[in-house]
């Protein structure tokens, strides 16, 4: 059994099919980068994974475990536990503004550990005391964190003070505050300045590790040649192909692919 | 009639004023917000409910409802007595700052961008820890203007009291208008600017408190 297994995932919106029954598996360590023209449902497929959307007809199983099933009725509280599992880098950001950049990555962690008293029946007051520990315990690992993305000089920034690059950093430091198994980015670098994009690529490949797996959807290609271990591409709502980054890049015969490759050629 | 006897007359008078403005606040900003909820809820009979509720207060003049709730329950039913005068302002108000509020909540909460709450439901925080945590803040700060607006209104709507005999600051002016006296009428003014100017100070504290992030 694969570390991640999606099955048969379908997505419609009242009549509109956006997802036509996608599968496919990820194993702790590897990058996934999914590629294809913009209006295809790659960011449906990552919006169902992280359980933004609600996949009409499928499957997601998780380290061995069925996390979700289209058959199923989920409460908030479920899909909020679910969640914790898998991270999602937004491509606009989506940081706190009211929060500093350390805030942004040490609220779920608060949040997480002040839910799991409350789940203990832990009483008010004694709760607020053990947060105090807990707080201070979260805010050196969120600066730990924020370190690993280079940002350790800039923990009590805004993010309006801060640049569309850095605050990328940020969202990708928060989306691993819950050290989560699955980490997705949903087209991290679009909204970004060209010179900016560079920075944040570099942190995502510094990523990499065995813990974590990565689902990229991406239009930088010579980034997703470089960093992913598999390579989906998609078109109308199913995958068209799908193989390791030489089969797709390198030796692929699918006619679509190789036009949909070819715009990026130089 | 003196110029202290006077002066102190109508601070009695406005002490009145005070309360019902502070009264109906105390209650109006909560019922609004939860009107606002109602008005976005997805359950469409509710919301139907509660938008044609918010239409027929903000669709009539608030003298009206003041009258309304005094009168009303006595004049419908028999053997029902009629609230206290003050009360029967408070209610009215009350309600219908409510809705007033209401559609300034709801405007400013629809005004979030939706990544925010996405961002917060894939950080795994609950429906109420969203709005307490990540998107009551943004909504204060987008609505500190047009909510001003309406609560200094609503300082000088209290004056709508004396139609049913509440002895707020403009009543107990026209009392001395009726005994031949009429400058303390327009000397009522002071009391008002000066609330209203403490208000708008108020005000300014509070957006200069929220104006440490930009969105």
């Amino acid at each position: 059994m694969a570390f991640l297994e999606v099955r048969n995932i379908h997505k419609q919106f009242g009549d509109l099919v956006v997802l036509k029954g996608i599968d496919f598996d990820l194993e702790r360590g590897e990058v996934l980068s999914i590629i294809g023209s913009s209006g295809n449902g790659k960011t449906t497929l990552l919006r169902c994974i992280n359980f933004l959307e609600i996949a009409s007809v499928g499957t997601i199983a998780l380290d061995g475990e069925e996390i979700f099933s289209a058959d199923k009725k989920y409460t908030d509280k479920e899909l909020t536990k679910i969640q914790h599992d898998i991270g999602l880098v937004f491509q606009s950001f989506n940081l706190f503004p009211q929060y500093t950049a350390l805030q942004n990555v040490t609220l779920a962690l608060d949040v997480k550990a002040e839910n799991e008293l409350k789940e203990q029946k832990i009483g008010y007051f004694q709760r607020k005391k053990l947060m105090k520990d807990i707080k201070k315990e979260n805010i050196e690992y969120a600066k730990s964190i924020l370190d690993k993305v280079g940002l350790i000089d800039k923990i009590d920034y805004y993010p309006c003070q801060l640049s569309g690059g850095q605050q990328q950093r940020v969202a990708i430091a928060r989306a691993l505050s819950l050290k989560p198994k699955i980490l997705c980015f949903d087209e991290p670098t679009s909204a970004l300045d060209p010179e900016l994009t560079g920075e944040v690529l570099r942190v995502i490949k510094e990523l990499k590790s065995p813990e974590i797996a990565m689902i990229i959807v991406t239009h930088e290609m010579k980034f997703a040649k470089e960093v992913s271990d598999k390579v989906i591409f998609m078109a109308d709502g199913l995958i068209e192909e799908m193989g390791t980054t030489e089969q797709i890049f390198e030796k692929s015969q699918n006619p679509k692919t190789l036009a949909f490759l070819g715009n990026f050629a130089e | 009639m003196d110029f202290l006897t006077v002066t102190l007359q109508l601070l009695e008078g406005f002490v009145t004023t005070l309360e019902l403005f502070g009264l109906t606040l105390l209650f109006s900003l909560p019922l609004g917000l939860i009107i606002a909820f109602g008005a976005m809820s997805k359950f469409k009979p509710l919301k139907a409910v509660v938008k044609t509720f918010v239409w027929i207060i903000r669709g009539t003049p608030l003298m009206l409802q003041v009258i309304a709730v005094y009168y009303g329950p006595a004049l419908l039913f028999e053997g029902i007595g009629m609230l206290p005068r003050f009360i029967a302002v408070m209610v009215a108000f009350v309600i219908n700052y409510a809705c007033y509020f209401s559609e300034i909540f709801r405007g400013g909460i629809e005004a979030i961008p939706k990544g925010q709450s996405e961002a917060g439901r894939v950080l795994g925080l609950n429906k109420f820890q969203i709005f307490s945590k990540i998107i009551l803040l943004q909504v204060i700060k987008r609505i500190v203007a047009p909510m001003s607006n309406e609560i200094i209104t609503l300082v000088k709507d209290t004056s709508l009291a004396r139609v049913i005999v509440v002895t707020e600051i403009l009543k107990v002016a026209q009392d001395f208008t009726a005994k031949g006296l009429i400058w303390p009428l327009f000397y009522t003014a002071i009391y008002y600017l000066i609330f209203v100017g403490v208000l708008t100070i108020l005000f300014g504290f509070i957006e200069k408190k929220l104006s440490f992030y930009k969105e």
